[in-house]
């Protein structure tokens, strides 16, 4: 198979739930994919590096692009030589990359030839030639040391700065950001994430398949659900056994729970950041209602552990399927509600209109993903564009806003809740029989992809077993890779005291950036 | 207005009875005396601290302030400065990057003061353990009161491991 008009010649894999496909390259192929996929208007969803030495004592490293195209997933390998590995810098086309290639010479030592050669997850706490990514590198642990950190200095007349965090005021993930503003209005914001680097990439190396799915479930913890199907994806894959078609049905169901879950927890606080306590009092308690109906029907607020590789850990018989659909439309008629008081409150209103602006052309240039690049009229949603069962029979609605501000993503939200209590509803009424679980096995020395629509845009897990048919690498990629930067660009020119409704607006995930 | 006075008045009081205390989660004998807890029992102003979690445990914190549980109605708040706080609540295994903030934020919170670690990261470091970047359990970076298991505990399960920090100990006479 070819794509883009490039001669590089790509291998379907077999047995993926989404169409994919891989191609070793050598780095001109690679420049003139890339160059032909951001003509193409194609995304970059992840890129990534792997310790190869054990194979080819000549090329021991890899760097892993995976693109998303028409035709499906598209993964390509650039093998890197053993004696200084460098690649080309690739952010001037997917701006993206820049910190995933940053992270790529922290954790494996192959660098980019250009561009930042700042670090991104090592905060000077282990030595910069220690590689923990690599199969030589020992788990040690180091003294801890103080950073200085080359911030990019705004100068000028009247500037000063502003920093904030790691630990931010409020329950919160822990991140810094600096502001250089001038009065109220912020200049620039640059971000310093990692802070909870906890070494998850490497936590899974020598791990049983059949095991990955509960670390892969905790790389963002209100994403479970879409880090598990992702994995159980991947090593379904790897093991060549699909699951049922029940289990497919019932994943969807939960990740459409945990999407109506989270928006609602986030356009409750949406509320509380203008002022408006009565939202985030009423939202939370829909919310509240929501998990515990996941505790009665699934066993786990959260739905943590529920996707399986292989199936699903629990069934739902009809009278649970009957209590889902119930609350559907208790909750659709809720949240009409109060998406009307929302949209009459002119105080709301007047925060939330033209606060934080991404334009659309700006989010395509940043290659901005998932809930914050469709509110920037960014047409993608996994499940819409390459579905897997059972969205291909359920055929969803894509939502889609062009404001790109505070209150087009509060919009998306309030649109996505209603979307996905019509699926929760079809689902429920139309579960297929049958077994929840197949047998599942590993497999040495295979690749799996997992790639799923989280509720916050694409998770992306890519999964490879070794001889011994333990996990040789896993990388989990977070949506929040792409929308991090474009958070960024959308402070400028706002006031300070409005960062943290922009911030939540987003609501990107620390942890599943950091790993 | 008249909207939202309705939807208030439609909802109603929703709160729900705190639950009981659960002595064995305290994870020392060495209690604050209780004199002292009388006075923190029911003003008790809580910092959160996340030093590496997944975040999930964060979604059972925020719960915490949801209608149901209205911790507030028991006194107890939280702050947005270690400075004001006479208890922290810290969740996940200490990121490496993380340590010496925390070790910043115990400093700056005035005596006596409680640390309960929340969740099985916090407890004993979870699936992510110790490594190059992890230093696991909140208690090798600091001293920790009480430890509240669990992936991540529920609402309920936090209240009772919070009360238990600020609960006089019964055989005591102080």
């Amino acid at each position: 198979m070819q794509f883009l008009n490039q001669a590089i010649e790509f291998k379907p894999l077999a047995e993926h739930a989404a169409l994919t496909f891989a191609a070793r390259v050598s780095t001109r192929e690679l420049l003139a994919f890339c160059t032909a996929a951001h003509q193409a208007e194609r995304r970059l969803i992840a890129l990534w590096g792997s310790d190869e030495r054990d194979r080819d004592a000549k090329f021991g490293y890899a760097l892993h692009l995976a693109f998303d195209l028409a035709e499906g997933l598209v993964c390509l390998t650039l093998p890197l030589p053993t004696e200084n590995p460098e690649f080309p810098d690739l952010a001037l086309a997917f701006p993206a990359a820049d910190r995933m290639q940053r992270t790529v010479r922290d954790l494996l030592g192959a660098a980019p030839q250009d561009g930042d050669q700042r670090p991104w997850l090592r905060h000077a706490n282990w030595p910069a030639d220690h590689y923990p990514l690599r199969r030589d590198t020992p788990d040690t642990r180091f003294a801890t040391c103080n950073e200085n950190y080359p911030f990019v200095r705004v100068e000028g007349d009247g500037v000063h700065e502003v920093a904030v965090g790691p630990i931010h005021a409020g329950i919160i993930e822990p991140g810094h950001f600096r502001f250089s503003v001038m009065g109220e209005s912020v200049l620039r914001l640059e971000e310093r994430l990692g802070w909870k680097h906890k070494g998850i990439e490497r936590r899974f190396v020598g791990m049983a398949l059949s095991d990955g799915a509960r670390l892969a479930g905790r790389v963002s913890g209100d994403s479970t659900v879409a880090y598990a199907w992702a994995y159980s994806q991947a090593a379904e894959a790897i093991s060549g056994t699909p699951p049922p078609p029940r289990a497919l049905w019932l994943r969807a169901l939960l990740l459409e729970h945990e999407r109506v879950a989270n928006h609602l927890g986030d356009l409750g606080y949406l509320g509380n950041d203008v002022a408006l306590a009565f939202g985030l009092t009423q939202f939370m308690r829909l919310k509240e209602d929501w998990t515990r109906l996941n505790a009665r029907l699934f066993g786990h607020r959260l739905l943590m552990d529920r996707i399986v590789p292989g199936g699903i850990a629990v069934d739902l018989d009809a009278q649970g399927a009957q209590a889902v659909i119930d609350h559907c439309h208790t909750l659709a008629n809720e949240v009409r509600q109060l998406k009307k008081i929302y949209d009459e409150h002119a105080g709301l209103q007047d925060r939330f209109l033209s606060t934080g602006r991404i334009t659309p052309q700006l989010a395509k240039r940043l290659g901005m993903i998932g809930l914050a690049g469709r509110a920037s009229a960014q047409a993608w949603d996994l499940r819409c564009n390459h579905p897997c069962e059972p969205y291909d029979q359920l055929a969803p609605k894509m939502v889609i806003e062009r404001n790109g501000d505070v209150a087009a993503r509060a919009l998306v939200r309030f649109a996505e809740i209603s979307e996905s209590l019509h699926l929760i509803h079809k689902i429920a009424s139309d579960l297929p029989p049958g077994p929840i679980r197949s047998e599942f096995f590993s497999a040495a020395d295979r690749r799996g992809f997992g790639w799923i629509e989280g509720w916050r845009g694409d998770v992306l897990v890519a999964l490879e077993t070794g001889t011994d048919g333990q996990i040789r690498r896993c990388h989990c990629h977070d949506p929040s890779w792409q929308n991090w930067p474009a958070l960024e660009h959308a402070a400028i020119d706002n006031i300070v005291p409005d960062f943290p409704l922009i911030n939540k607006s987003f609501n990107l995930s620390y942890a599943g950036q950091d790993l | 207005m008249i909207p939202l006075l309705r939807q208030i008045l439609r909802t109603g009081i929703v709160s729900e009875p705190a639950p009981t205390v659960d002595d064995a989660l305290c994870a020392t004998t060495e209690r604050l005396s209780n004199a002292l807890t009388r006075q923190l029992g029911r003003a008790l102003v809580i910092r959160h601290i996340d030093a590496g979690s997944c975040n999930g445990c964060e979604l059972e914190i925020h719960a915490l302030n949801n209608p149901y549980y209205n911790l507030e109605a028991m006194g107890i708040k939280f702050a947005a400065s270690p400075r004001h706080a006479d208890l922290l609540l810290v969740t996940g295994p200490v990121a490496k990057n993380m340590e010496v903030a925390l070790k910043r934020a115990y400093a700056a919170t005035p005596e006596p003061k409680l640390v309960v670690a929340v969740g099985d990261c916090g407890c004993t470091g979870g699936l992510f353990g110790e490594s190059y970047a992890s230093c696991g359990r909140v208690s090798n970076i600091i001293p920790v009161d009480v430890s509240i298991p669990g992936c991540p505990p529920t609402p309920l399960q936090l209240i009772q491991g919070i009360l238990a920090a600020i609960t006089p100990a019964a055989d005591s006479t102080s």
